[in-house]
């Protein structure tokens, strides 16, 4: 069975994006593609009459710090990402949801950029970078801009990205400071159901008792990865206690819209574990502030 | 781009140099199956869940169900059939018989490929390091046990073989 009729191997994203826009019927980028190539064998995704590679273009696989933040890459393969110091200083969020995403085979070809453009309300590594507070570079034939990761999604799989004009090249995140930590967990099933029934990324930033200020993202709460900024307004410049504050459960649970999904959960195990989930995440994010001060004296 | 959707297949398949004209558009295990007959590599669920299709490309693991064939062009793909022999097995496929981790087989090949890439990287795994290591790999016959053993055995015998702590995967 041909799923495909061309398959171009891109080698710089000017070149990515002139293939793209040149190519005759249906075309669309592919990095990974172990999300893209099983919708496309099970009819999920239109059939395609081209695909791109971007998988071997070396810009969209570096991991550096450039102008102040920390750029990865859109098609940096996972396990390249798990095993970085410089992700892992920055970015402990998304170490952690980076380590469950699928398999090893899996995280070997999958990237985050792909975990992205897939645009699913409870992907790991998006929910990861929306606490983050990340930007999306993006390039076009004529120009490149970078955009809030969140107005990146327009609904479940849909990505707000045009396949034949844009190219997702690399996220920005803004570099950990002193009293700053973050964390991800998720409920799942042990194996088997690849999406997680509920994950949850904090990054936080600490004043001795208090959380000045904090990020929550949740999903899958929506039609689209959710920053629960209610929640977030809920437990900024309160002390950090070791049991959530009811008023910061009654706004996630008012800001989420659970639903019930046929093979993973019901609506009221969500709702159930929310809360659980959000104090569990937060306590390890605040520990961690703590351990990055005593490892900084 | 022919009209019939032919591509050259030029690759490095177990060590040795494959260069053909087939069908494109397809999957790393259509290629591999289909035209080069290896049919060692298994298509379990075919959706990337159960690891039976796991193969090396470029010397990583990965699922031949969701890597397009065009993308092994000029890589080098290792599959079980570049591993060990039936007279010459890899301490890993030995050490897997020894300790009872085969029942079906239709795991194994699979299982094989991905005790390979961890130990690779990491010589010595702990039993929780092997148990991740084959956390891509599904298994409906053994309850996983003698599958892990057998991997810690191939791992003792790998480092007592070569002290140095360097394995090198065996490609005939």
């Amino acid at each position: 069975m041909t799923i495909w009729k061309n398959y171009f191997l891109a080698e710089t994203v000017q070149e990515a994006l002139e293939l793209l826009a040149q190519s005759e019927g249906d075309a669309c980028p592919i990095a990974g593609g172990t999300d893209l190539l099983l919708d496309l064998q099970q009819g999920r995704h239109p059939p395609l009459d081209t695909l791109v590679d971007l998988s071997q273009i070396p810009e969209m696989r570096q991991l550096e710090i450039r102008g102040g933040k920390l750029f990865i890459g859109a098609a940096l393969p996972l396990n390249r990402l798990v095993e970085s110091p410089l992700a892992q200083q920055h970015a402990p969020t998304l170490m952690d949801a980076a380590r469950l995403i699928g398999g090893p085979q899996v995280r070997n070809t999958a990237t985050l950029g792909g975990n992205v453009c897939h645009a699913l309300p409870a992907a790991d590594g998006t929910i990861a970078l929306l606490s983050l507070n990340a930007t999306a570079l993006v390039a076009r034939l004529e120009q490149r801009c970078e955009i809030p990761l969140g107005e990146l999604f327009r609904g479940p799989g849909k990505s707000a990205l045009d396949p034949r004009r844009e190219i997702l090249v690399g996220f920005n995140l803004p570099l950990r400071e002193a009293g700053q930590a973050s964390a991800f967990r998720r409920v799942m099933r042990p194996q088997g159901v690849a999406i997680a029934i509920l994950n949850l990324a904090v990054w936080l930033q600490r004043a001795a008792t208090r959380i000045a200020d904090i990020r929550i993202a949740i999903g899958p709460a929506g039609p689209t990865p959710l920053r629960a900024v209610q929640t977030e307004a809920a437990l900024r410049s309160q002390p950090y206690q070791p049991t959530l504050p009811p008023q910061a459960l009654e706004a996630l649970l008012s800001e989420s819209r659970f639903r019930t999904s046929p093979h993973r959960a019901t609506e009221a195990y969500r709702r159930a574990m929310a809360g659980v989930l959000l104090q569990e995440t937060l306590e390890v994010a605040w520990q961690r502030t703590l351990d990055v001060e005593n490892q900084d004296d | 781009m022919d009209e019939n959707n032919l591509i050259k297949m030029e690759l490095t398949v177990n060590g040795e140099a494959v260069s053909m004209i087939v069908k494109g558009g397809r999957r790393l295990l259509d290629f591999l199956r289909d035209d080069l007959h290896l049919t060692g590599t298994k298509e379990g669920c075919g959706e990337g869940e159960c690891g039976s299709c796991t193969v090396h490309l470029d010397g990583q693991s990965v699922l031949a169900c969701l890597t397009p064939m065009e993308r092994a062009i000029g890589c080098s793909v290792l599959t079980i059939e570049g591993v060990g022999s039936p007279t010459n097995l890899h301490p890993v496929q030995a050490a897997l018989l020894d300790e009872g981790g085969v029942q079906c087989g239709m795991c194994t090949p699979g299982m094989v490929m991905s005790a390979l890439d961890l130990l690779e990287r990491n010589p010595d795994p702990t039993i929780e390091e092997i148990i991740e290591g084959i956390s891509g790999n599904l298994c409906r016959c053994t309850g996983y046990k003698k599958i892990i053993y057998g991997i810690q055995q191939a791992a003792q015998e790998l480092q007592a073989a070569s002290p140095a702590g360097t394995v090198k995967e065996s490609v005939e």
